[in-house]
């Protein structure tokens, strides 16, 4: 048999036919393309929650007071008053997988300067929470153990209120805002962060010693909430499980008691939104298969008509002299070249589908090896597997059957 | 030139059509020759499309012997029934049977590309070469729908000349032509046949078998008679008396 030959003719058979080539090729590109493109958008979703979520702060934990039962009654979780400043003392003093500790206490309300107020929330926190939280400062200080011992009417403020409260380019440090009837002095600006992924502003904030929300504003003495950042995000689960012995230990819980506090963390937060696009991905992966499912059978046909409608070429073919193996190897070689030119041009269009969805919804770009293996794949074999039956079928018959053949 | 090109002894050919027994070819002896040009004739059904078919290898005869240039075909699987085709056959179809948005010439080319002891080079001088034969040094990149009938049924007589045949086997090659057209092509087979080319030509009109030597009738599935043709047509002399405007085609077609 002589392969050079038959590549030849195969390449003619192709270029006699470059309509019907590029439909067949048409079904395995749009096959390959889709569940490249799909998985892709899906993927990228997960991961750009997941960068969403880790934005939000470095391996934080948080504690919230647990439901409490009193006498019967099942209370909400915001009149729980089972944490407290001395929870905070304690796990600075014993934690060993705690980077930072910062308690939280927040208050909204109405913050006034001149004619201009904007209704906002006011966080009372320990320095280091602006690292747990990744906030960072634009302007300015933060605020000091000696202003946080003393109750310091001082606050640092949100680019939300700046703007509501001053309009733009202003400075506002050293200026005064009253919240809740109470005057603070602005020290610092934070940087602008957006929207979290609930569409939460994060910028519509002020930040102020926790000492003073909790006196001056809330007139309490527990807290509300405990944010820290474990060392490493692989110790996040031991941190966890250490704040909860040591907080068990500070409110004297008996070993069966249930624990009258919560602790969450960022990755369990990711693993919660990572299942919803997981099935987001899934969703996608199914389209993705079906419309693999569907260039397949598009494949299947048009291989199946056209080796069938050439059953005539073939007579002839056979009647100057082609072996049923010429035939053969012509119509697989044919086979081969559509399937790989197909499949390749899918690839190629599956990423720039990829590229323009994640450029568009603004998802980090993520390529899937895998889906473009198996949807290469799965395409080629079909084409390959259709284009050579049916030239099997040919190639067995007698020339002068296949030359009558309508 | 008395060499024996194709021996038939007994030849018998059946078709199954349900419960019914077709007998296409009953017992057919017959010789040809080296450089003969024989008509095989016969009505619709006589068996001599089924004959040549077998004389062209593309179909099994269901008993009896055929001897091609010295080879039992009987005793060859579909491989080298396809090579012997490749290399000592010529066949011509009523209908041209060319490759579509195929040019001329690749169409010629489509035979030396299953013989791998024939390079592209000498492909190619082969197919150029064959296409001069038969008239058509001018047409090698036109497309079989910008060839005239007549000149189709060339570039197919150029394909069945290419790989040099011991024979060459035309199935009604005249039936789809107007007479003008006819006669031309007849012509050139007189002239391959001048040259030293056997020719077996099918046919079922007496007035082209007159341009042969000699004619087998075939009846149900018989030899029923052979002659050897007297007075026999020149091609050339009959396009010469073609009235030189051909209104005549129309009316004859």
């Amino acid at each position: 048999m002589n392969y050079t030959n038959l590549t030849k003719i195969a390449i003619n058979a192709l270029k006699r036919n470059k309509f019907r080539a590029f439909l067949t090729m048409l079904g395995i590109i749009i096959g390959v393309g889709s569940v490249i493109g799909m998985l892709s958008i899906g993927e990228g979703s997960k991961k750009s929650i997941q960068q969403e979520i880790s934005s939000m702060g470095s391996n934080m934990i948080f504690v919230m007071p647990g439901s409490q039962r009193r006498g019967g009654v099942q209370m909400g979780r915001s009149d729980a008053k089972s944490l407290t400043l001395s929870d905070i003392s304690q796990l600075k003093k014993e934690a060993m997988y705690l980077s930072a500790i910062s308690p939280q206490v927040s208050a909204s309300g109405q913050a006034i300067k001149g004619n201009k107020n904007w209704p906002t929330t006011m966080y009372g926190v320990d320095a280091s929470y602006l690292d747990i939280r990744k906030y960072e400062l634009e302007d300015g200080r933060i605020f000091t153990e000696r202003e946080i011992k003393s109750l310091g009417k001082v606050c640092l403020i949100g680019k939300t209120v700046t703007e509501n409260l001053f309009g733009e380019n202003v400075d506002p440090i050293g200026q005064t805002v009253r919240f809740n009837g109470i005057p603070f002095k602005i020290i610092g600006t934070l940087k602008e962060k957006g929207q979290n992924q609930m569409g939460m502003d994060q910028d519509d904030m002020l930040i102020a010693p926790y000492t003073s929300v909790q006196r001056r504003i809330l007139a309490i003495t527990h807290i509300q909430t405990i944010y820290a950042s474990a060392v490493s995000e692989e110790k996040s689960d031991a941190a966890i499980d250490e704040i909860i012995a040591i907080l068990r230990k500070n409110h004297k819980l008996e070993a069966d008691a249930e624990s009258d506090f919560e602790v969450r963390s960022q990755s369990e937060m990711i693993q919660t939104f990572s299942s919803i696009s997981n099935m987001l991905t899934t969703l996608l992966g199914a389209i993705a298969g079906i419309s693999l499912l569907v260039g397949g059978i598009g494949i299947m046909n048009i291989m199946y008509v056209s080796v069938t409608e050439r059953t005539k070429e073939i007579g002839l073919r056979m009647s100057v002299g082609g072996r049923g193996n010429d035939i053969l190897v012509q119509f697989l070689i044919e086979a081969v070249l559509l399937s790989l030119s197909g499949g390749l041009i899918g690839i190629l269009f599956g990423l720039l589908i990829s590229y323009i969805a994640t450029t568009l919804l603004n998802f980090p770009l993520v390529i899937m090896v895998q889906a473009i293996v198996i949807s290469f794949l799965v395409c080629s074999v079909i084409g390959i597997f259709f284009g050579w039956y049916p030239a099997r079928k040919a190639a067995g018959l007698n020339p002068i059957d296949a030359l009558r053949h309508e | 030139m008395d060499h024996v090109i194709i021996k038939v002894e007994g030849l018998r050919k059946e078709y199954h059509i349900g419960e019914m027994t077709v007998h296409a070819l009953r017992k057919v002896d017959m010789e040809i020759r080296q450089g003969e040009f024989v008509a095989i004739m016969g009505a619709s059904g006589s068996g001599k499309s089924t004959m040549l078919n077998i004389l062209g290898c593309l179909d099994k005869p269901s008993g009896g012997d055929y001897m091609l240039d010295g080879v039992n075909m009987r005793k060859l699987n579909k491989n080298q029934l396809a090579g012997l085709r490749n290399s000592k056959l010529g066949f011509i179809f009523q209908s041209y049977n060319l490759l579509p948005r195929t040019t001329a010439l690749e169409n010629v080319e489509l035979p030396l590309y299953y013989n791998s002891k024939v390079k592209a080079k000498e492909r190619k001088e082969r197919a150029i070469h064959a296409l001069e034969q038969v008239g058509l040094g001018d047409r090698f990149h036109h497309m079989p729908n910008q060839l005239s009938g007549g000149q189709q049924q060339r570039v197919a007589i150029a394909r069945s000349l290419v790989n040099d045949p011991v024979v060459i086997l035309a199935d009604e090659a005249t039936g789809n032509l107007d007479t003008r057209t006819s006669y031309e092509i007849m012509e050139l087979f007189q002239k391959l046949n001048d040259n030293g080319k056997t020719i077996v030509f099918v046919t079922h009109e007496p007035d082209i078998a007159r341009f042969m030597k000699r004619n087998i009738i075939f009846r149900d599935g018989r030899i029923q008679r052979e002659v050897a043709v007297e007075n026999r047509f020149s091609a050339t002399e009959l396009i010469a008396k073609l009235p030189k405007e051909d209104d005549t085609d129309f009316l004859s077609a």
